[in-house]
């Protein structure tokens, strides 16, 4: 009978609007509440400059170096492993060199000149904290980086790039955790063979170059090819504990 | 079901006096000439019944001068596949019969192949580009396409 | 006046030619069609494309096999994990690589999410072409951003997931994410219930949506339509049950068929589906193994070294069930670390075939809902 009735379906759907209308004010859901119809809360958006955004903690957005304690004691090498792998190729990595042109090495460790990251060439991929051996650069959640001009202000430089660990904890309590851990792993691992020689097999992942040590020759620009981003296969005869 | 590559292979020759197929992998590999008869033998033979074609690329292999045309075929009715066939066509003089006439789903994928590689087809009911604009010179899937660096145009002047 | 004698006067008429978009928010994106009008009928109807061409297929030549992956995200931007699962199928057969049971479910949970959010998107678009502007589409959008903050918390973005990997998924899902899947998978059916009743026996949507735009079987076998669209006309062929790729064997399900294939159907095929997708993922929550990890060995260590990952020489033609259709991915390997040859198969631009066909002797207006009813997104047709 109703199906004969034009328009009926149509107030049928209307009574849906309504409902939804009336779940939006809290006087509307007084009314479905003594009208016994099951309600939500039926406010989804929220006013933004004001209210900001829960994110979850996996949320990326931007890039950003990581260093230990002062910002001279950053994590990144320079090997450029990110750059060769950045599918846009927004990222652009100069070694420190001395006058000889020999890389200049602080605490064992090869130091990035320059770290540029044209954010405005950026996708948000992650890629780059995928392939990092070093765990050096991460994800930000930062996102209200607007700016009135797309080439300078877009174009972070080392700079503006270097956070410290205690903000990545901050920001990914989870994922920080785990990357310290891993951190802690490989300098016992490290600090271990100093004695010994180097006993343990090397872990499959991640490639566990150890941070002293660095990349053996810098690698050269845009060499086309593998890099070497695992550890090299040598101390993997004697079995740990033999 | 479908009949493995050798089968199929030794079935198409039977049923088409004249035309011969090479096997690349399970992949058929078939002169130019014979794609419109092995393709309607595809898809008219109940056997095969190959009514469904998903899915029309081309391939450049600029050392070898040719450019390989790929036709992925399944069938709907009989739900088997997919089927391979590959057929190479000269790159500096690169013409083709149009599958169309016999698979609609051809018709953008070929005006596709057609703007992005160069290669005719014959009997296409409709051949323009299709992505780039008209009037768009080369083609830019070409492996030897140089694409235009949009980094360092030279600057406006003003 | 009486009926014999026609008294008006003769008016000579003439063909006029429309374009309709590429500026036009009817057509979804930068899509233009230039229809030939006889008063308000069509009579010829060209799609024209391109206009976001960014030829994805070149730049991924000079790209590795994963740092392909965030482009695909950009293909259909409403369905990232399926694209993302394309290419990984794709990759997997040719370099023939194991996916994790883990994985597998991860990615078919994923993957019906995504048939989810974009049924839901695309019913709420058409409704908004039909002229009900905003309300079914909010209500979409409204419910569609639940499982969008889903993905953001397994994959860290809300639409360019980039989260699929050859051997299962990037990174696990984190703590408490199944809870929160089932809680959307338990909610949905209400949601669905409230928008058939908003929705599918309203009498405006009957008389815009029935006998418009149809599709015959023959045609739309013959022109490669896949997905709802080849559903609506009846046509039983559905990728997940006919290759029988990930644990979709595992799952029971039906297809939903329709049987005169007008928009009115492919608007009812998506609902089934999703009630079809949300058994799925009932069933795919329930047996999610925990044992087993995310992704396989070889997975892992590709996505930490994408250079060394260099598959034997050869071809693969990977495809999947993509909400839109059949979503394709062929690979041409020549023993290096990026592809030879790479190639998209997209549903949205095989669908758009048939645009002229069902649009012929229809009225202007119709051609918007026709057009809303295939279910393209420009990205993806354009590439």
């Amino acid at each position: 009978m109703a199906r004969r009735l034009v328009g009926f379906h149509v107030l049928r759907g209307m009574g849906v609007t309504l409902k939804t209308f009336c779940e939006t004010y809290p006087w509307g859901r007084a009314v479905l509440r003594v009208l016994r119809i099951p309600s939500t809360n039926g406010l989804v958006t929220i006013e933004y400059p004001e209210v900001k955004q829960q994110h979850s903690e996996r949320f990326r957005y931007f890039p950003f170096l990581v260093y230990d304690g002062t910002p001279d004691d950053l994590r990144c090498v320079a090997c450029k492993i990110c750059e060769q792998e950045c599918p846009p190729q927004c990222i652009h990595i100069v070694m420190e060199k001395d006058a000889q042109g020999r890389p200049v090495k602080v605490h064992g460790r090869t130091l990035p000149a320059q770290f540029d990251i044209d954010m405005s060439i950026c996708m948000s991929c992650r890629i780059c904290v995928d392939v990092c051996p070093f765990d050096a650069i991460e994800m930000d959640n930062a996102y209200e980086l607007s700016a009135s001009d797309r080439f300078e202000h877009m174009l972070f430089d080392k700079q503006r790039l270097l956070k410290s660990n205690e903000y990545f904890q901050q920001i990914k309590p989870t994922e920080a955790s785990e990357v310290d851990q891993r951190l802690a792993a490989k300098q016992k691992k490290t600090a271990a063979p100093a004695q010994a020689q180097p006993a343990s097999a090397a872990p499959s992942s991640p490639p566990a170059a150890p941070p002293g040590a660095g990349p053996a020759a810098p690698p050269t620009g845009r060499t086309p090819g593998p890099q070497p981003t695992g550890p090299p296969r040598a101390p993997q005869s004697p079995p740990p504990g033999a | 079901m479908l009949p493995a590559a050798e089968a199929l292979k030794t079935e198409l020759e039977q049923l088409l006096p004249g035309v011969s197929v090479t096997l690349e992998g399970t992949a058929l590999a078939i002169a130019a000439k014979d794609l419109l008869a092995v393709s309607r033998c595809l898809k008219d033979t109940d056997r095969f019944a190959m009514d469904y074609l998903s899915n029309v690329t081309a391939v450049d292999y600029p050392t070898e001068q040719r450019i390989q045309m790929v036709y992925h075929l399944y069938s709907m009715s009989q739900r088997h596949g997919p089927l391979t066939l590959l057929v190479n066509v000269d790159r500096a003089q690169p013409e083709l019969e149009s599958v169309t006439p016999l698979w609609r789903s051809a018709e953008f994928q070929e005006r596709e192949v057609y703007d992005l590689f160069g290669v005719r087809f014959q009997g296409h009911p409709d051949l323009r580009r299709i992505l780039m604009w008209d009037g768009f010179e080369g083609h830019p899937m070409r492996r030897d396409y140089v694409v235009e660096d949009q980094d360092n145009a030279p600057e406006p002047v003003r | 006046m009486s009926p014999e004698i026609d008294t008006r006067p003769q008016v000579e008429t003439q063909t006029l030619e429309v374009n309709l978009g590429p500026q036009h928010p009817s057509t979804h994106g930068v899509f233009r069609m230039v229809a030939t009008l006889d008063g308000e009928t069509v009579i010829r109807l060209k799609p024209v494309m391109g206009y976001m061409h960014r030829n994805h297929e070149k730049i991924a030549e000079g790209l590795t096999y994963i740092g392909c992956f965030p482009y695909t995200d950009r293909l259909d931007y409403f369905c990232a994990m399926t694209n993302n699962l394309a290419l990984a199928v794709a990759i997997e057969r040719l370099a023939g690589i194991q996916v994790s049971e883990r994985g597998e479910y991860i990615r078919v949970i994923m993957a019906e999410l995504t048939r989810l959010v974009n049924h839901t998107a695309v019913t709420g678009f058409l409704l908004n072409d039909m002229g009900a502007f905003g309300t079914p589409l909010l209500y979409a959008f409204r419910e569609r951003e639940k499982i969008l903050d889903l993905f953001e918390a397994a994959s860290g973005s809300r639409m360019m997931c980039n989260y699929v990997r050859p051997g299962g998924v990037r990174e696990d899902l984190p703590a408490g994410w199944v809870e929160r899947a089932w809680e959307i998978v338990r909610a949905y059916p209400k949601f669905l219930d409230e928008f058939e009743t908003l929705l599918t026996k309203n009498d405006i949507i009957l008389q815009r949506t029935q006998q418009v735009g149809k599709l015959p079987q023959p045609l739309a076998v013959s022109a490669g339509i896949t997905g709802p669209m080849l559903r609506a006309s009846g046509v039983n062929y559905d990728i997940r049950k006919v290759d029988g790729y990930s644990v979709y064997p595992r799952v029971q399900f039906k297809v939903p068929l329709g049987t005169v294939g007008d928009v009115y159907d492919r608007y009812l095929i998506r609902i089934l589906e999703m009630r079809e997708s949300l058994k799925i993922l009932e069933q795919a929550l329930q047996a999610l193994p925990t044992t087993s990890p995310s992704i396989s060995p070889k997975g892992a260590a590709m996505g930490k070294a994408p250079r060394t990952f260099r598959p034997p020489k050869g071809h693969a033609y990977g495809r999947i069930e993509a909400p839109k259709g059949e979503l394709g991915f062929f690979l041409v390997s020549d023993g290096s670390p990026q592809p030879y040859r790479y190639r998209i198969r997209p549903p949205s631009f095989i669908n758009l075939t048939v645009l002229e066909d069902m649009c012929l002797g229809q009225k202007v207006a119709d051609v918007i809902v026709i057009l809303g009813s295939i279910d393209i997104v420009l990205c993806e047709v354009d590439r």
